[in-house]
């Protein structure tokens, strides 16, 4: 967990390529490695916004938020876990329907057709 | 700033500290906590629950951390040992020493154990606290190595009848020795005790009454029991749990008034003889009793809060307490309420009891019928809310009192909230936090509040016990009602329909995709709610697999397998009816090989393969389809198995050959999707072994044919299948199973399985039959032509990935890099699992 940092915007130093715009699905998740750390990136298209989180849910410590179904929650966009379907607020990282703690976000950018995630390190 | 001190750490201690955190006063002083176990305060009501996976943080009620946010000292692990109310100072066990301007005796209780000789033997224990269940689960541990083990229960209250599922769960052959002629004779009469004994004996448990130890026998580990009346009960553990003693000795010790047979005594606001110290929950003694409920012990700490901050309108206790209690004992509901035990010729009892179904209910009535004044629930607790609201509102009751126990006696309930409406502002529905009708009321009217989770975050009703949530939940209907709003199930705030008019509206506007319904129906983005649910209309109507719009799918559909603890899958191929042959065994064994993988049966015929990663599910579906297997849909809202018993083929008591009908069956209905899984079952004659009243749709064969069941499921809320026609040749029930689905289909809400389907629906099973058998709406030739459509379409969802390479992208871990999941497992029997979390 102690891997996974949130990073706002302007503590970017590394803008790491994920990949090719088409390589994400419209309207769900894909999961990039970068190094050890798997990043779940999250493309909603019908707003065309990409969001990123850990992969690693914090409830239950698996690899697995990128196949989770996202959605909103009063505006909010939120990936739900597919083990036990804790929500995470895709602005903050908080868990929306329950007490877990949250998860680190990452700015994404895109600039063409490339997708970049950005880390602090 | 002044300085109060809570001595004790349990429920009710830490109930006067959340009051306490939330008080407007609060600032005015420091509050310190003594408790005298390790850890902070945590739930005794549901203890037991701690047997299950002895995870103490389940039940805690705070953490450390919420004292230090809240700036409250807690001194866990430190009991107090002296305290002179003369100077206001008091001691630990540590030498520690602290002056108070007020203070809280919150000391509790211990358990009681009757002074018989052996007690000290090992083996004995009460049962109260953390350390000693985990004391009972090591001890018993032990003992299952031994054959034959047995437990006893001293005690049948409540209490020791949940000690007594504990160790029948541990493995142990449980006795309960009862000292009063019946069991829960606080709360239970005869009548109800000995309904309550039956069901309680059919699980397993031997009950023993009027029975009086004398003795505890053994050489150092207990071995039996003597009793008054010369007989002996052999036992290797025993629990007892013969009642509670308030913890005095403190207040007794310095000069505090105490009751003759204990109990620290408290007037109307819960003060003590000495000033500013208080008592709260199971140490005072409060109108000559002990209260060992937590309701009462939470309205204590909410007085003696009250009193010592001098709020305006300081509360105070009531005269009477209410005693009423509902209870989930072993596999039955008890509950009572007001005056259970009423005394001969003050009351008038109704009695309705069934022996073969395990339930008695008596209400006592006033002699001239007017009022309710208690009553006894075993069995069947479904009135309990409402028959208690009645009793402390004193409502007025229908001519009839009787029609309070044998009341809606037509189909499925449904006037859960007539009563509602009826209650005075002043009722209160959460009596754990004390929060009248008014009060949610009030928020339902302001607009702060517009469901039933609103109501709890607005007041905190419902965090106690729970047991009111359903009577919040008619309150918000019956307010919407009260507004002209028709109370409908929304799917989510994305799409304002319900499932079935977003089905209708789908079908008449021909809408292909989830965005065109978002865009056309809906707002927003939508969740993970609607997104499946549409998901599922689109097959039903479409005869859509989950592939072409799989980012809407849940996501094992999405995956086309089941996700599992690790984040690998599991795999099932069909296996119509569960019946295979030997070559097709040996090829799913030889698949489970190569991709080393656990294999097991399940328990709907088939064989489930576990521990697949991502990328390896098409590899693996391309081995089974060319071994002739397709997708079994064990991962979606759709037709599982059609589970059959051998029948005539083989079986000398066969009536048809059900094996055939079941295939028959499987390969019709095999991946269509619904509100819900659907099982089905086939049985060769009554003998039932295919279990086919255990699933949504059954067919037993008998000397004329096929009896149709409909309706039923096993799991967590079991449910048998109810008759719907028969007999009927196989055509028939083809025609009627066709037009029951598709009506099911249409109409259902989302996850909303066939049991619960019928128990909503207005006129029940006849208004079913008549839709199925007697077309009463004229839409059977349309439901079995739909039907028929969403047979023809079938295609096998993992033969469509494995022949499309865009498809099978979906199942590559990682975009950027073609490594594979790291994962761990751990060796088991031969095969392997994942490592535990």
């Amino acid at each position: 967990m102690t891997a996974y940092q949130t990073i706002l915007p302007e503590q970017v130093t590394t803008w790491f390529r994920a990949g090719h715009t088409h390589q994400f699905p419209a309207g769900a998740g894909a999961t990039v490695k970068y190094g050890n750390r798997q990043i779940a990136v999250f493309y909603f298209h019908r707003n065309r916004r990409w969001y990123a989180c850990q992969n690693l849910c914090p409830h239950k410590l698996e690899n697995v938020l990128g196949r989770g179904l996202i959605g909103e929650q009063d505006g909010i966009p939120k990936v739900a876990c597919p083990l036990h379907k804790r929500t995470f607020s895709l602005e903050t990282g908080e868990n929306l329907n329950g007490d877990c703690p949250p998860v680190a976000v990452y700015p994404v950018r895109v600039e063409g057709e490339d997708v970049y995630i950005g880390f602090a390190d | 700033m002044q300085r109060i001190v809570v001595i004790g750490n349990g429920m009710v201690g830490h109930k006067f500290c959340d009051l306490f955190a939330r008080h407007p006063r609060r600032g005015d002083f420091r509050l310190t906590v003594f408790g005298e176990e390790r850890r902070p305060a945590y739930d005794r009501v549901h203890l037991s629950a701690y047997f299950a996976d002895r995870d103490a943080d389940k039940l805690a009620l705070a953490t450390r951390a919420w004292y230090a946010d809240r700036d409250i000292e807690l001194r866990t692990g430190e009991l107090v040992t002296e305290l002179d109310p003369e100077r206001r100072i008091l001691r630990t066990h540590l030498g520690h020493e602290m002056t108070y301007d007020y203070l809280v005796l919150a000391t509790g209780s211990v358990p009681f154990v009757p002074p018989v000789p052996g007690k000290d033997k090992s083996g004995v224990f009460v049962y109260r606290t953390i350390e000693d269940l985990d004391a009972i689960l090591d001890y018993a541990a032990r003992l299952r190595q031994l054959p034959g083990a047995r437990a006893t229960v001293m005690g049948g209250g409540l209490l020791g009848l949940e000690a007594a599922r504990a160790t029948l769960d541990m493995g142990l052959a449980t006795d309960v020795v009862e000292f009063a002629p019946r069991l829960m004779p606080r709360q239970l009469d005869e009548g109800g005790a000995a309904s309550l004994r039956t069901t309680l004996e059919g699980l397993g448990l031997k009950i023993h009454l009027s029975r009086s130890t004398t003795a505890i026998g053994g050489n150092g580990c207990i071995t039996h029991l003597d009793f008054a009346d010369g007989t002996q009960l052999e036992t290797d553990l025993l629990i007892i749990s013969a009642g509670i003693r308030p913890r005095d000795e403190l207040a007794r010790k310095s000069g505090i008034a105490v009751g003759p047979r204990g109990g620290i005594v408290a007037d109307r606001h819960m003060r003590t003889s000495a000033p500013d110290v208080f008592v709260i929950g199971e140490a005072a003694l409060y109108r000559d009793m002990i209260y060992g409920l937590v309701a009462p012990g939470y309205e204590m700490a909410r007085v003696a809060l009250s009193t010592l901050m001098r709020d305006a309108d300081p509360a105070c206790m009531p005269e009477s307490i209410d005693l009423s209690t509902k209870l989930k004992l072993i596999g039955t509901d008890v509950a009572s309420f007001g005056d259970c035990l009423p005394q001969p010729g003050t009351a008038r009892s109704i009695v309705y009891r069934d022996e073969a179904g395990g339930v008695y209910k008596r209400i006592n009535v006033s002699p001239d019928g007017r009022r309710l004044l208690g009553g006894i629930l075993v069995g069947d607790a479904a009135d309990y809310n409402r028959l208690h609201q009645i009793y402390r509102n004193q409502l007025a009751l229908p001519p009839q009192p009787q029609d309070l126990i044998l009341g809606s006696r037509g189909s499925g309930g449904g006037d859960a909230g007539a009563g509602i409406s009826e209650l005075p502002e002043a009722a209160v529905i959460c009596s754990c936090e004390n929060i009248t009708k008014g009060q949610l009321c009030g928020h339902l009217e302001a607009e702060q509040a517009h469901s039933v989770k609103d109501l709890i975050a607005c007041t905190g009703a419902g965090t106690g016990c729970g047991g009111c949530k359903p009577i919040l939940s008619d309150l918000v209907e019956q307010h919407l009602k009260a507004r002209g709003k028709v109370v409908r199930h929304l799917l989510c705030e994305h799409f304002p329909h319900t499932r079935q008019e977003l089905r209708d509206l789908i079908v008449l506007r021909q809408l292909r995709t989830y965005d065109e319904a978002l865009d056309e129906l809906g707002r927003g983005h939508g969740c993970e709610v609607c997104r499946p649910a549409l998901a599922g209309i689109f097959a039903t109507v479409y005869a859509e697999t989950a592939n072409p719009q799989a980012v809407i799918q849940d996501t094992n559909d999405r995956f086309l397998a089941n996700i599992q603890r690790n984040g690998t899958y599991s795999v099932v191929p069909r296996v119509p009816a569960g019946e295979i042959t030997p070559d097709k065994l040996i090829a799913i064994g030889a698949v489970a090989k190569k991709f080393g993988l656990y294999t097991k049966i399940t328990g709907g015929q088939r064989i489930d393969l576990f521990g697949a990663r991502l990328d390896q599910l098409p590899p693996i579906w391309e081995e089974l389809i060319a071994a002739g297997f397709e997708s079994g849909h064990a991962y979606g809202k759709s037709l599982r198995t059609v589970k059959s018993c051998v029948g005539s083929t083989w079986c000398r008591y066969g009536m048809d050959e059900s094996v055939s009908f079941a295939i028959e069956i499987e390969e019709r209905y095999k991946g269509l999707r619904s509100p819900h899984k659907l099982k089905g079952g086939v049985s060769g004659c009554i003998r039932e072994c295919a279990e086919a009243r255990g699933k949504d749709f059954g067919l037993i064969a008998v000397e004329e044919g096929y009896n149709l069941y409909v309706c039923g499921n096993g799991g967590a809320r079991p449910k048998h299948a109810v008759l719907l026609a028969g007999p009927i040749d196989r055509r028939t029930a083809v025609r009627y199973l066709d037009r029951f689905l598709m009506f099911y289909l249409r109409t259902a809400g989302p996850l909303v399985r066939t049991a619960k389907w019928l128990e909503t629906m207005e006129g029940g099973i006849d208004y079913l039959r008549s839709v199925v058998m007697d077309d009463v709406l004229g839409i059977a030739a349309e439901l079995e032509t739909e039907m028929q459509g969403l047979v023809n379409g079938y295609r096998c969802e993992w033969k469509e990935v494995i022949e499309d390479p865009e498809m099978r992208a979906r199942f590559r871990p990682f975009v950027n890099t073609d490594d594979t999941e790291e994962l761990e497992f751990v060796p088991l029997r031969d095969q392997q699992m994942p490592k535990p979390w």
